[in-house]
């Protein structure tokens, strides 16, 4: 043991020790100080990036609101749509899991494969959709297999469900994915690509009622992203509920008693402006959007010469023809009430100037008043009354009564068209206003051009004796609490001042053209109701020539035909729901739109009836 | 070999106790931060409690002869530990771009490691043998030099660029006590300044791109930078109360990585918060602390400079370790003593203890 000298203790040696503590305390005091700037002072930051880390959203689909009819029968629904997904991170064997997948979906597994590699490109924790909308037997036949087939799971989602099939297509619309340009609207705020809007009509002018918003689910991720659990839900708030003012009874008569044909109609309720039935024709399938439609279904519907895109009621312009008579009739009676006994000679034809302009009825009515004009449609009365009243009186009345410019529906596509006046024509063709041209317009030919919803307005003021009211299409909206949100309440426009005597004149005149013996709108007749109606025959050529030449309409190709309309109103004592029926290229007024406005009629006096059995049975 | 009373009188049961409150906290930690993982026969915090344990027999078994020897055994060590690096150098197991391991069969010996310890005896013999009331200047240090110069090239060249390092802190330490004349100090101390900026050019591509991340580790997030980055949310996120043990979510969802070995005070640190890792940062000092202590007791200089070597070695591990995880210096792959998971670590640690309880029980001998 001799190697180590022993050593003495010396005052360096210790003060170096104490040194050498003093530093190491030194560097442990800047560690501590590190660490309260990490965890004290740069808490907030670091937590939040640890939370950012661990944690992700998804986003639960807010189930849209349902839509009603007036009396609270459903019309639009959501149902569940099954969708099988997989969950990648707990598949092992993904030869094996798609070959079973195929034989289950009866699916190819080329396809699968796709939708796989397709789905890789999302976030790990998002399940990867093999199947969408799989029938309720499909969806049965993989929960059974579950346990077999590892991460494979059924997604639940709403779908839209239209129930009227078709029937109101222009009304409700349909849904598509949201675009790009949408996507930076103030109104799709919250929205991601991929989600759907609503694309047309009720859809698209309520979306943000219908829409609901968005539910919320926080899940905690690992490293992988791996979903390992969920730590918070916001669960999806459904959208609201629409009641309309559309009765679908009315709705569906319509609809039926259309046919094939193509055209519109519309019933309103006379007090208080709501629509009771709003139909065009041809329709499209609303389903066919739902997933998104397939480019060949899309072609065809535009290729389709009958415009079945188009909503007809609001956009399809038509001449008036013979419905126009009572706006010339009211505006000759605000200029002297005894023109309604004003009594003209109807001889078929019409002369002025070298102009020789026909009666429909070539061998003439004979004596004819205002009562039997309107009843037998005669057209040389009106060719009279209209050329003596002139032609800016006329469009003033027309105006009145809201022809010739929106009504304000709240659909969108809502077409003006025309009810000509010298300053029109002298802007449009720069040519002054000849009175041929005043002629032609009273029986509502010539430049004179209307929507169906202008006309059904028309109609509705006549029966109620001059009250133009807002058409309306909601009548309230109720979120999913019940709690009312909007209320509509019949809006007047403006009340026409007409003399009394006057409406009551076009009563008479428009029962006596339904109910009595050489009326033309007898196809509308009713046995319990009396219905007030005119016709309207509205040509679709102008060549004489080759429609005498081609004789009886019967064999006239179908493009060439005329328009037939049909306007009513009923009870005409008390109305309540004024019609207007356009069937394009139906060629009479009478026969081809008469049947459809009487069973919209008839439709909605059986529910009026049933609703008071059931309260008379209830009082007894 | 006698065995004298007051070996057990003197035995020093604070060193031992600080260190296993220490090692301990480390296996609890070892057992949050491998939760989640595969089912192994024998899971990491039990593999560390029974490398500690043997550890311990082995710090004990050191304890039985007297340090003194030892200093005969500090060339032919040195010898054997340069002939092992060069052996490394030529024949070594390859693992992750750098050849550092000796297949033993049941263990892969570090030489490395060996080294740090060896260059302690060394050291202490040349230290202990001549005190220069006035220091030593550069004609002194020739040979320590040329002797520590030996394996540092050789561990540079593995590359384990850390190792080197940390042998040549524990050599500055261990020098700086022995003392210097005020040239040497001013002319060593430029000279290393020298030595570092030169040294950045001969560093390898993925050393300066450790450098470069701890500069600024956002500008990699993904890459070089993603350890330090997590290392900082996770020791951050953890507040003053921590999040709970086995509650740590950057640890427990393996944002963290190498949580078990080289970022385990950031598990600690995330799960304890601030409180708890003060409460670790003070058990560490006070190791420091008490190991200067037993060096201010030892009976010889011989004993004072292994003190001061052994705890010198512990305690760069300890700041060059945490400086990395909370971010304080670059990413270099140094474990912390008793905490991080590993034999090797754990076993060059525990004889170093048991060099430090050797020499202060012995304080009385003469």
């Amino acid at each position: 043991m001799g190697l180590n000298t022993r050593w003495i203790e010396l005052p360096v040696v210790h003060k170096r020790l104490l040194l050498f503590s003093v530093a190491a305390a030194a560097f442990f005091l800047l560690l501590a100080l590190r660490l309260w700037y990490l965890q004290i002072i740069s808490y907030d930051r670091y937590t939040e990036r640890s939370m950012r880390n661990r944690t992700r959203v998804l986003s639960l689909a807010a189930p849209r609101g349902p839509i009603y009819d007036r009396n609270g029968v459903l019309l639009v629904d959501n149902r569940p749509s099954f969708t099988i997904s997989v969950m990648r991170q707990d598949v092992d064997d993904l030869e094996l899991l798609l070959a079973k997948l195929s034989e289950l979906l009866e699916i190819d597994i080329a396809s699968l494969k796709e939708r796989w590699t397709k789905g890789s490109r999302f976030p790990i924790y998002r399940p990867v959709p093999m199947a969408l909308d799989v029938s309720r037997e499909v969806m049965e036949r993989v929960t059974e297999h579950s346990t077999d087939l590892p991460g494979v799971l059924v997604e639940v989602f709403p779908v839209r469900e239209y129930l009227e099939k078709g029937s109101e297509a222009h009304l409700v619309g349909y849904l598509g994915e949201v675009t790009e340009d949408e996507l930076s609207q103030n109104l799709f705020e919250g929205l991601q690509p991929g989600d759907y809007v609503g694309k047309l009509a009720l859809e698209k002018a309520y979306e943000s009622y219908l829409r609901g918003q968005k539910g919320q689910r926080l899940v905690e991720v690992d490293v992988k992203g791996k979903l390992l659990k969920q730590l918070e839900v916001d669960p999806a708030q459904p959208g609201n509920k629409i009641f309309l003012t559309i009765s679908r009874d009315v709705q569906r008569a319509a609809d039926q008693a259309f046919g094939d044909q193509a055209g519109a109609a519309i019933a309103l309720d006379v007090r208080t402006g709501g629509v009771l039935a709003i139909l065009s024709r041809p329709t499209f399938d609303p389903s066919l959007f739902v997933h998104g439609i397939e480019s060949e279904d899309w072609s065809e519907l535009l290729a389709d010469s009958r415009h079945p895109l188009q909503n007809k009621a609001l956009s399809g312009l038509y001449s008036p023809a013979s419905t126009f008579k009572m706006v010339v009739a009211l505006a000759a009676l605000r200029e002297g009430i005894e023109r309604s006994q004003r009594v003209i000679d109807c001889d078929g034809s019409f002369t002025l100037a070298e102009a020789r302009f026909r009666c429909w009825k070539k061998d003439g009515h004979g004596k004819t008043d205002l009562k039997k004009a309107l009843r037998e449609s005669c057209d040389v009365w009106f060719y009279q009354v209209g050329l003596e009243l002139g032609i800016d009186k006329l469009e003033v009345a027309a105006r009145e009564f809201g022809l010739g410019a929106p009504v304000g529906f709240p659909l969108a596509g809502e077409k003006s068209g025309i009810i000509p006046s010298r300053s029109w024509k002298r802007q449009r063709f720069n040519k002054p206003w000849y009175g041929g041209e005043t002629v032609i317009a009273a029986i509502g030919q010539g430049y004179v051009l209307v929507t169906p919803i202008q006309l059904a307005v028309m109609t509705a003021t006549l029966a109620s004796h001059g009250d133009v009211l807002q058409p309306q299409i909601i009548q309230r909206i109720e979120d999913w609490n019940g709690t009312v949100l909007q209320e509509n309440s019949p809006k007047l426009i403006r009340h026409l001042d007409f003399p009394a005597e006057a409406w009551r004149a076009i009563d008479k005149g428009l029962v006596a053209a339904v109910n009595e013996p050489h009326g033309t709108g007898s196809a509308a007749r009713l046995a319990d109701v009396i219905i007030a109606g005119k016709t309207g025959t509205s040509q679709v050529v102008r060549r004489k020539s080759d429609e005498e030449e081609l004789g009886e309409q019967q064999e006239v190709p179908y493009r060439f035909r005329s328009h037939a309309l049909f306007v009513a109103y009923a009870p005409a004592d008390n109305p309540e729901i004024a019609v207007a029926v356009v069937v394009e290229h139906g060629q009479h007024g009478g026969s081809a739109a008469g049947p459809i406005a009487k069973a919209m009629f008839e439709s909605y006096f059986k529910g009026q009836q049933q609703s008071v059995a059931t309260v008379l049975d209830e009082g007894g | 070999m006698m065995f004298d009373r007051r070996l057990v009188i003197n035995f020093d049961w604070v060193l031992l106790i600080t260190v296993c409150c220490l090692a301990g906290l480390g296996i609890v930690n070892l057992y949050s931060a491998t939760a989640g993982w595969a089912e192994l026969s024998t899971p990491f915090y039990l593999k560390q409690a029974i490398w500690f344990g043997g550890g311990v027999f082995l710090a004990l078994l050191i304890c039985c002869f007297d340090y003194r020897h030892l200093e005969h055994f500090s060339i032919p060590a040195y010898l054997l530990t340069l002939g092992m690096l060069l052996f490394v150098l030529l024949l070594g197991k390859t693992s992750m771009g750098a050849t550092r391991w000796i297949n033993l069969g049941f263990f892969n010996l570090q030489p490395s490691e060996i080294t740090k310890l060896v260059i302690i005896l060394l050291l202490a013999r040349i230290f202990g043998r001549t005190a220069l009331p006035d220091g030593y200047s550069l004609r002194n240090l020739w040979l320590p030099a040329l002797l520590l110069a030996c394996p540092f090239v050789l561990i540079v060249k593995q590359p384990d660029l850390g190792t080197a390092l940390l042998v040549i802190f524990i050599a500055a330490t261990m020098l700086l006590f022995a003392g210097l004349q005020r040239n040497t100090l001013v002319f060593l101390g430029l000279t290393a300044f020298m030595a570092a900026c030169g040294g950045w050019f001969m560093l390898r591509n993925y050393q300066k791109a450790r450098v470069m991340t701890f500069l600024n580790p956002e500008a990699d997030p993904l890459g070089s930078g993603y350890h330090i980055i997590q290392s900082k949310i996770a020791v951050g996120s953890g507040g003053f109360w921590g999040k709970g043990f086995m509650a740590g979510t950057q640890s427990q969802l393996s944002f963290l990585p190498e949580r078990h070995t080289d970022f385990a005070f950031s598990v600690f640190a995330e799960e304890w918060g601030f409180s708890g890792s003060l409460l670790l940062l003070l058990g560490y000092l006070f190791l420091v602390v008490w190991g200067i202590y037993v060096a201010r007791r030892a009976a010889d200089r011989f004993g004072m400079f292994l003190a001061i070597g052994v705890t010198a070695m512990i305690f760069w591990h300890i700041l060059v370790n945490l400086g990395m995880v909370i971010g304080l210096m670059p990413v270099v792959g140094v474990p912390l003593p008793l905490f991080s998971y590993g034999g090797t670590s754990m076993i060059t640690t525990m004889i170093g203890v048991g060099l430090l309880m050797n020499v202060s029980m012995r304080r009385f001998m003469f």
